[in-house]
């Protein structure tokens, strides 16, 4: 059944390298056309839990899945379903800026030619650099090198990368930790105009873009005997207020994690 | 700066609120002894003191504010830095209804007190102790103490209305009392403020304990 409210789910999920179990009984729901940010100290599986909504998990060869995910209310683990179309629906956006040793057009054509577009390229394309603010800076140097673009630029063509192929989610694993201030909030304003037609889910080590740019924040947390609960999940403006677990509150405000 | 340096600093804040509770009291005590003694040395020493009221405030407000802007503090340490900077509003605010009170000593100048002025002096009482009470519910976040402070302001609300009667009923019998009359209700009316302010703070430690910042 399709959820109308929620683009993702998880029942009960959990995660294994190997037989060490990373993320553990994780339920809940990522809502559609909103942010929602993961928060949690390393190693408490948030990076891990990002992966299993586009089953990057499964490019890892001693992970293992139980429990349930849905993509708009469908099964994302069923056996009819592709996970390398799912990766288009479902784009990614990686902590250092990946750009192909390509042209800028070239990193942005790449998804759509795979895809086989049929449509015009060079609007796409243009489309595409619009929508991560980044059109003005490159238009008049669409097929330099896109290694020659700074950091900050190059972080925004790897999500005009993603949204080439017309993705629904956007995942972001602490998508600006390699870059500075400025270059930070030029990547958080864009995630706020995408969350208009895309639903962002966004790891962040910064509890200050997460409380700047979420709607919803997931902390995640690990426990003498498990790692990667979900000790609490709720509006951002209340849990950077006044999180109701013990557990938020003490790592929020610095005195553990 | 590490979290301990952070709470010593949260630490230094509170007690410099206290502080400026404690100069604020003396301030109300000392504005109704001198007005009821009719001590115009005091009265003036009142009115000039607020201004050491007002810098302690900005002091503090300073301090919060360098710390909100180099902590980027959350949770309850955002709510507890955005109450002090109230709660120092209120304190200031109230150390201004005592300096009028000093004033008001002063433009009675060496005419006699208005009999009787036991209601007005169990207004001064009950202020000082709902300050000290919702200072004392601070520091221990005692959310059943704040409830008690706000529970008697209702008390001087009723003090408040009976010494306006009480001064109304004088000013229709004896009309050459109506200046000085006059001049306790306003001395009555910043008791009552005091009260309030007193009342303000106490939701303040609820602000803090729950996150809730409802109306009383």
């Amino acid at each position: 059944m399709q959820d109308l409210e929620n683009i993702l789910q998880t029942e009960d999920l959990c995660v294994y390298y190997g037989t060490k179990r990373v993320v553990t009984e994780v339920t809940l729901a990522i809502p559609r056309n909103r942010i929602t940010a993961i928060i949690g100290p390393s190693g408490c599986g948030k990076s891990t839990l990002l992966r299993c909504f586009n089953r990057m998990n499964e490019l890892i060869p001693t992970a293992t899945t139980t429990g349930k995910v849905f993509f708009r209310g469908e099964d994302l683990y069923a056996d009819d379903v592709d996970p390398a179309e799912i990766r288009f629906q479902i784009g990614m956006v990686f902590q250092r800026p990946n750009p192909f040793p390509k042209s800028i057009y070239e990193n942005v054509a790449f998804g759509p030619k795979i895809n086989g577009f049929k449509g015009n390229m060079d609007e796409l394309v243009e489309a595409s650099l619009h929508r991560a603010a980044l059109w003005e800076e490159v238009k008049d140097r669409l097929h330099a090198s896109a290694l020659g673009l700074s950091g900050g630029q190059q972080q925004r063509l790897c999500i005009a990368r993603t949204l080439a192929v017309e993705p629904q989610v956007i995942l972001m694993d602490e998508p600006c930790s390699a870059l500075d201030p400025i270059a930070t909030l030029a990547i958080e304003e864009v995630m706020r105009e995408l969350a208009e037609e895309y639903s962002i889910v966004i790891v962040t080590h910064n509890m200050q873009q997460a409380a700047r740019v979420s709607d919803y924040t997931a902390f995640m947390m690990t426990e003498e005997n498990s790692i990667g609960l979900l000790a609490e999940y709720g509006e951002s403006r209340q849990i950077f207020t006044n999180p109701q677990d013990e557990r938020t509150e003490a790592y929020i405000t610095g005195r553990f994690g | 700066m590490l979290r301990g340096e952070f709470d010593r600093s949260l630490n230094d804040l509170q007690n410099g609120l206290m502080e400026l509770g404690r100069m604020v009291e003396r301030a109300i005590i000392k504005s109704m002894d001198a007005l009821e003694r009719r001590d115009l040395t005091a009265s003036f020493e009142v009115v000039q003191e607020d201004e050491q009221i007002d810098q302690l405030r900005y002091k503090l407000e300073e301090t919060s504010i360098d710390l909100i802007a180099t902590q980027q503090p959350l949770a309850s340490d955002l709510r507890n830095l955005v109450a002090v900077l109230q709660i120092a509003v209120e304190l200031e605010r109230m150390g201004d209804y005592a300096e009028g009170i000093g004033k008001i000593g002063l433009i009675i100048g060496e005419e006699p007190l208005l009999e009787p002025f036991e209601g007005m002096r169990q207004m001064g009482n009950y202020g000082v102790d709902m300050l000290k009470r919702s200072l004392g519910a601070w520091v221990e976040r005692d959310l059943d103490a704040a409830r008690q402070v706000w529970a008697d302001d209702d008390r001087v609300d009723a003090l408040y209305h009976g010494v306006c009667r009480d001064l109304f009923n004088r000013m229709a019998q004896e009309p050459q009392t109506i200046q000085r009359a006059t001049h306790l209700l306003w001395a009555a009316h910043d008791l009552e403020r005091i009260a309030d302010r007193a009342t303000n703070i106490a939701e303040k430690v609820e602000f803090l304990v729950s996150g809730a910042s409802g109306q009383h």
